[in-house]
């Protein structure tokens, strides 16, 4: 498997790589760079035109439903999840949003738990190590996976060992499962990429930032710690204090 | 690929909630306020036919009228400079700004047009009377996803709230930025950011997918 590949790739490189200014969060930037790069190329060649196609030829609509359908299996393990980080009531939550979604919301394509006040989580394996104080280690750009760190990429092989998905025999019908969700998903993504178009000025260090950003939120689910504005000089246009920089 | 998702989901619904009418009152509640400027945006934009089909300029003058006067750019390009900011002089500063300005801008048009109909929730404040920087919640709803939170980080000035940050899904704006910038200055200084920023805004905006 690629994993093993991967690991040997990074201890190889954990070995050689100390550049002096970069980012502490991210001491294996070269490789991460190149598997960004690498991503962004299966993307830009495959991913991103097969769900440009989808998204202009499938309804909204259906592919709501798809959406649905994988996400309303997702909640079994996301209800798992929720039990591990000592949260039994969002997990009994999770599992009644999989019962109501399974049955009224027939096999799931309908996300009626969500009408009924039933809110999803997002949950995983790589939060249930940090609910239980492991920290994010390197950050990691995984191949085919995308932004990872050292304590999410572990998540995600237990996530891909839990994922119903990975189970489904036979092997033609898994990986016409697994085409479905990830077209699906990519195509939701697609007004997304625009934005980060858009927005980033180094796409790589906008994306890792954002990762980040993000899994810490999720680890404390949505509630962190909130920290004050800091406060710089001369913000409210005062005359200056100092003496104009050298450039 | 699932955190991507919601990742990316995050970055996109980044703009969404728009803020801002000129002629709200000054002493509205910070909480009021969003509510009511992204209420009217949200309007607005689903009764133009204009916009609707792609229309980026009208978007953006939208924008502009709407939104940005209930933002303190100064603050957010101060708090996207961390430190740099004491060394960058009144000119470079008022480049830096306007320039950010746009940035934000034209990232804010691209979310607004990638917004359909997700429903939004408008949180109650939780915060003191008095206090003078607090967070406003709103959520956007989606089936078969979390609802991903956007928060106003809000200060009160004479002439009313101002937004001096946004976080979306738990990412802030201005903290993305501040990775991004100081990597420049680094490498380019001051003024390299400024070039940076500037060849960045005259790109072509990428085109919009049409609903």
């Amino acid at each position: 498997m690629s994993f093993r590949f991967l690991l040997v790739a990074v201890v190889a490189l954990a070995g050689c790589a100390t550049t002096g200014e970069g980012d502490p969060r991210d001491p294996l930037e070269p490789l991460n760079r190149t598997l960004y790069e690498f991503n962004n190329g299966v993307d830009e060649a495959i991913a991103k035109p097969i769900a440009t196609v989808y998204h202009g030829y499938v309804p909204a609509p259906l592919r709501s439903y798809v959406r649905n359908f994988f996400a309303n299996i997702g909640d079994v393990f996301i209800g798992v999840n929720n039990i591990l980080q000592g949260k039994p009531g969002d997990g009994l939550q999770d599992w009644a949003r999989f019962v109501f979604n399974s049955f009224f919301g027939v096999f799931g394509i309908n996300d009626v738990a969500s009408d009924m006040g039933l809110e999803k989580h997002n949950e995983d394996f790589g939060q249930t190590f940090g609910r239980w104080g492991v920290g994010e280690g390197a950050y990691l750009v995984l191949p085919f996976l995308g932004p990872s760190t050292l304590r999410d990429g572990v998540g995600t092989v237990l996530d891909i060992y839990a994922d119903p998905l990975t189970n489904v025999r036979p092997t033609g019908l898994r990986t016409t499962a697994y085409m479905l969700r990830l077209t699906n998903t990519r195509a939701d993504l697609l007004d997304a990429g625009r934005i980060l178009e858009e927005a980033a000025l180094d796409k790589y260090v906008f994306t890792r930032d954002a990762f980040l950003q993000r899994r810490r939120n999720l680890v404390y689910d949505g509630d962190p710690p909130r920290e004050s504005r800091p406060r710089y000089e001369e913000e409210e246009q005062k005359p200056p204090a100092e003496k104009p920089s050298t450039q | 690929m699932k955190t991507m998702k919601t990742l990316v989901q995050a970055v996109l619904l980044a703009a969404l909630a728009g803020l801002a009418h000129a002629q709200v009152p000054q002493d509205l509640a910070p909480d009021a306020l969003v509510k009511t400027v992204t209420l009217e945006v949200v309007e607005l934009i689903a009764r133009d036919k204009e916009i609707q089909s792609g229309n980026r300029a009208k978007l953006i003058g939208l924008i502009e009228e709407k939104v940005l006067p209930h933002f303190n750019f100064t603050a957010m390009t101060a708090l996207a400079m961390g430190q740099s900011w004491n060394k960058t002089t009144p000119e470079q500063k008022k480049i830096l700004t306007q320039e950010f300005r746009m940035l934000l801008v034209r990232t804010y048009a691209s979310a607004l047009a990638a917004y359909s109909d997700q429903k939004l929730d408008f949180r109650p404040l939780r915060a003191k009377a008095t206090d003078t920087d607090v967070t406003v919640n709103v959520r956007v709803l989606q089936s078969g996803a979390q609802p991903v939170p956007i928060d106003y980080n809000m200060e009160k000035t004479s002439s009313g709230w101002k937004v001096y940050d946004v976080m979306v899904g738990g990412v802030s704006l201005v903290a993305n930025y501040r990775t991004e910038f100081s990597n420049v200055v680094r490498e380019s200084g001051i003024d390299g950011l400024i070039r940076n920023l500037q060849s960045k805004n005259r790109q072509p905006q990428p085109a919009a997918e049409k609903k």
